[in-house]
């Protein structure tokens, strides 16, 4: 317990005094009240940062959802060989981000990547494409790495739900003659609510905290196009050593996580 | 013509009947669900398994441009040339992420097993409390805490050192941890102890010798899901670290990706990579249940 309070309470205290603060590495530290927060409205790459996070969890989510739905779908009823398929589709949840990520930079690759090599043999594209030199590729091909990575966890989480409505409503719905859309419509996503609800928060949240695979697959380029929130804390806390400005970004951040936390628990708390 | 639909629905074309008509529709909706699922776990496998055929081939072939898509001869080349990798060997900063794994699994099976065993079966003013005080630092995500524990760690010189990274890994687990060790000590019926204890069994003994073993799925879980993440933690291990050699390995091979050992040797890069899953695939493979089931109930009861 005691863990928990210097290693949460203390740190969570202490980014809020440091976000008061001109905290340099080196030398003095000292108050400066509000600045650092007054600085953020001023900071153009802030404002960039958090809108661009926004956007990638806005983009990102709608695939891994459907996906991840239609993956428990498939593997719902328990038909010969489908644990294998479970794993298979789960499998790279337990890879790590960054791992994954640098199998994906290498992937992307415009000379040795297999990719343009497909592609190329396909006759798709002419000549090799460049695709983490443009703002709008180098988002796609990270949402699909992303994806690749994390459906597997919707997947189960979804098939969790799926199977703990009982098979007598669908049986029942058949006498009634209702078809697939029907079924889905009036019976599986009604059900569902709380579990896609869980599905949908945790995927944000992932998403709102995403480091890595702008770390690594575009460092985050190309023009500073891709810095989440946490890259941008990263960057002036421990690249430019402003660690009073990086806590500062913290607390908006922690805001903003504390106020999806909140929805999430209210909506785990209704009952339907 | 007013007969012919009616007939129609009785027999088919071609003379089947109806249920004969809904096994074969049956059949081939079940086929095509497997056809659909096997392109699908084609397409999921496809990047590890990628990596794996680039890594057994020879160095040169690794690096070809345009690559070539089967090796033409397996060898192993790409994974001796790791040893010998960087300043360190690849060998030392494997070392690196095994030892900070067994340290985070070690202290957070110990702490989160104490812990909860605490809040299940001890009474204590403020229980309720500080239980909600240690779910809620669920919500907290370590990534807006990361400054202060930093200077935290420089205070107490812990920085740059592999217990220091074990101990802040340790502390992302132990919420998850402690909840689902009371979990599990709360679906231990009381009776059970209550015997031991009447045989004079004290409660550390008593957790060690019966207890420990009535709550082993939740011990294991809790285990797999210290070393996975401890395992594959990048930020935390990023930024905490800074003296190359102590580098565990996801960090390590982003070094070697920004070509800072001259450039990027891709072959020996996958052979990495490939060192880098694999013991996280043989410990999902083998653990499979506790993980999920550790997944289910984290996600779904917090």
């Amino acid at each position: 317990m005691l863990f928990v309070t210097v290693f949460f309470i203390i740190p969570l205290a202490m980014t809020l005094f440091m976000s008061f603060h001109d905290w340099p590495l080196i030398g003095e530290q000292s108050w400066i009240g509000t600045t650092n927060y007054t600085e953020l409205a001023k900071d153009r790459q802030y404002l960039k940062s958090l809108d661009f996070t926004f956007r990638y969890t806005l983009l990102v989510t709608p695939p891994i959802f459907i996906l991840g739905f239609i993956l428990a779908s498939l593997v719902r009823h328990n038909i010969r060989f489908i644990g294998i398929f479970r794993t298979i589709f789960f499998l790279p949840v337990v890879i790590g981000l960054g791992v994954s990520s640098l199998l994906w930079v290498w992937m992307l690759d415009q000379r040795v990547g297999i990719f343009n090599k497909i592609l190329l043999d396909l006759h798709l594209i002419e000549k090799p494409q460049l695709f983490l030199a443009k703002p709008t590729t180098a988002m796609n091909v990270i949402i699909l790495s992303v994806v690749w990575k994390t459906v597997g966890f919707t997947m189960i989480l979804l098939l969790a739900g799926l199977q703990s409505i009982p098979d007598e409503l669908y049986e029942s719905a058949d006498v009634d003659g209702a078809g697939y859309f029907r079924k889905l419509l009036y019976i599986t996503l009604p059900l569902m609510r709380r579990t896609i609800a869980l599905a949908l928060i945790l995927s944000v949240i992932g998403s709102v905290l995403a480091f890595d695979q702008f770390y690594i697959i575009t460092r985050g380029g190309p023009r500073n196009s891709t810095i989440s929130i946490v890259y941008w804390i990263f960057n002036n806390s421990f690249t430019y050593w402003k660690m009073g400005y990086g806590s500062a970004i913290s607390i908006v951040l922690l805001g903003i996580l504390v106020t999806l936390s909140s929805i999430q628990y209210y909506v785990l708390r209704e009952r339907y | 013509m007013t007969a012919t639909p009616l007939r129609d629905q009785a027999t088919g074309f071609g003379g089947l009947t109806q249920q004969q008509r809904r096994r074969i529709r049956q059949r081939a909706l079940l086929a095509i669900k497997y056809f659909v699922l096997t392109v699908l776990a084609i397409l999921f496998l496809f990047p590890i398994a990628w990596s794996l055929l680039n890594s057994l081939k020879q160095p040169s072939e690794s690096l070809a441009i345009p690559p070539t898509y089967l090796p033409t001869r397996i060898v192993f080349d790409n994974y001796t040339q790791l040893k010998t990798f960087g300043n360190y060997g690849v060998v030392g900063h494997v070392e690196n992420s095994a030892i900070v794994a067994l340290m985070t699994v070690f202290g957070s099976l110990v702490l989160s097993t104490l812990g909860g065993y605490g809040f299940a079966r001890f009474n204590f003013p403020g229980k309720n409390a500080l239980f909600i005080m240690v779910l809620s630092t669920l919500m907290i995500p370590f990534q807006s805490i990361l400054i202060p524990l930093f200077v935290m760690l420089v205070r107490f010189e812990l920085n740059d050192t592999l217990p220091g990274l074990a101990l802040v890994y340790i502390t992302f687990q132990l919420p998850f941890g402690i909840f689902l060790m009371r979990n599990s000590f709360l679906a231990v019926p009381r009776e059970i102890e209550e015997a031991a204890l009447l045989d004079g069994c004290s409660s550390l003994s008593l957790l060690y010798r019966m207890m420990l073993r009535l709550v082993l799925p939740g011990i294991v879980t809790v285990a797999i899901y210290a070393f996975i993440n401890s395992w594959n933690e990048f930020l935390a291990a990023l930024i905490f670290m800074s003296d190359q050699d102590k580098f565990t390995l996801p960090v390590f091979l982003t070094l070697v990706r920004s070509g800072i050992y001259g450039t990027v040797d891709w072959g020996a890069l996958q052979a990495g990579v490939i060192v880098a899953i694999f013991p996280c695939l043989v410990v999902f493979l083998l653990l499979q249940r506790y993980y999920i089931n550790g997944l289910i109930g984290g996600a779904v009861n917090n």
